[in-house]
């Protein structure tokens, strides 16, 4: 077979190269598929000349590679795998059928070889896939998650999304800290972006209260739409002496008036 | 056994823990205190805890009995510099520190105890 595949490497490699650029439907050009296809396949070339030599390691880290790039560019399963796969067509078509039984043999074992690299190349699109998805996960909750100084001793928590443990961790880590920073008295937790608050949320938020409250600070909760006191209500959710507010601009209000601090018009002063 | 330092400033006493506190220790520091309290005539009790990173509910229940024990001889309690570590600790231990009163650091430690005896 590796002898094969130096014989007619031109008519193969051809045939690989249109294959697999017609897989990727444009999204990458024939001179990018080719210049990676015969890299690998002259890897593929000596690893069946030395089935236990060091090319056999080097196809296989070329391939993860390439895989990798392909999840990260957004190719979807297949249209990766089928870059491997490929590679048996342009074979078969290649067979001049003068070999008889031995070289029907042949194929079926590089056949079974291909296979076993593509299930590879597989596997580390997923991997990388997945490495993806825990990355952007990281981001998001980074994003989402600011503190802001609102005015001196009055810091601000705009909360947005789904509030769960791992966010309300972040949360109140970073707010606690930044009180602790900036000798910040009061902290507004604004809830407008939140879309539902349960049992769970509401004690997460109970919690990051009473947190701050230990360390000498207070926590106004602000942003309560009608459908959200309905639901508190309703759940029987008690917040006890934690000031709630229904705007954040009341909730700043309150904080000033609570730090000595009065607004005055431009007439009055 | 290590002894915590309890300083007078005014009509505060201030004790500043810098060390892990050990059991013994505390026990140690409340019967310290209340000696000094009744010696010294303060009205207010100042705790600084701005260098302990590690608590238990042992060390969380101190501050609670050393309220309560200053509140009897008319002295009030303060606790300070509580790392968010710490906070989130005792939130989760289920800890409220009922009766302690807490401030961020030592400057607005002594201000709420200024405000709140007003000129008594």
């Amino acid at each position: 077979m590796s002898h094969l595949l130096r014989s007619r490497r031109d008519a193969v490699l051809g045939r690989w190269v249109e294959l697999v650029t017609e897989g990727t439907r444009g999204r990458m050009t024939e001179g990018e598929v080719r210049s990676e296809l015969t890299e690998l396949y002259g890897l593929v070339e000596g690893a069946l000349t030395d089935p236990g030599g060091t090319t056999a390691g080097e196809l296989r880290a070329a391939l993860a590679d390439i895989s990798r790039s392909r999840a990260r560019q957004g190719f979807s399963p297949t249209e990766t795998a089928v870059a491997v796969f490929a590679l048996k067509r342009a074979v078969h078509e290649n067979l001049d059928g003068t070999g008889g039984d031995a070289a029907y043999a042949d194929f079926i074992d590089f056949s079974a070889y291909i296979d076993e690299l593509g299930l590879a190349t597989f596997e580390t699109y997923a991997n990388a896939r997945e490495q993806v998805i825990a990355d952007q996960a990281e981001q998001l909750l980074e994003l989402s998650t600011p503190v802001v100084k609102l005015w001196d001793g009055i810091l601000g928590v705009p909360l947005v999304g789904t509030l769960d443990s791992a966010r309300t961790q972040v949360v109140m880590e970073t707010m606690l800290q930044l009180l602790a920073d900036t000798g910040s008295r009061y902290a507004v937790i604004d809830i407008t972006g939140v879309p539902a608050v349960d049992t769970e949320v509401a004690q997460h938020l109970l919690k990051t209260v009473m947190a701050a409250r230990l360390m000498g600070a207070e926590c106004v909760i602000s942003g309560i739409r009608p459908q959200i006191a309905h639901t508190i209500a309703a759940l029987g959710i008690e917040f006890g002496d934690i000031v709630t507010k229904s705007s954040l601009a009341d909730a700043l209000a309150y904080a000033m008036r609570g730090s000595g601090l009065r607004v005055l018009s431009g007439t009055d002063a | 056994m290590q002894q915590i330092p309890i300083l007078k400033i005014g009509r505060f006493l201030l004790v500043s823990i810098q060390i892990d506190l050990q059991d013994q220790t505390v026990v140690a520091l409340q019967e310290d205190l209340a000696d000094s309290i009744v010696k010294t005539g303060a009205r207010g009790v100042i705790i600084d805890i701005s260098a302990v990173d590690i608590v238990d509910s042992y060390i969380g229940r101190m501050f609670s009995t050393i309220a309560a024990m200053s509140r009897l001889m008319d002295a009030e309690t303060v606790v300070v510099g509580m790392r968010p570590a710490v906070a989130i600790t005792l939130v989760e231990l289920g800890l409220s520190l009922d009766g302690v009163r807490t401030a961020l650091d030592l400057e607005q430690g002594m201000r709420l105890l200024e405000s709140s005896l007003g000129d008594r």
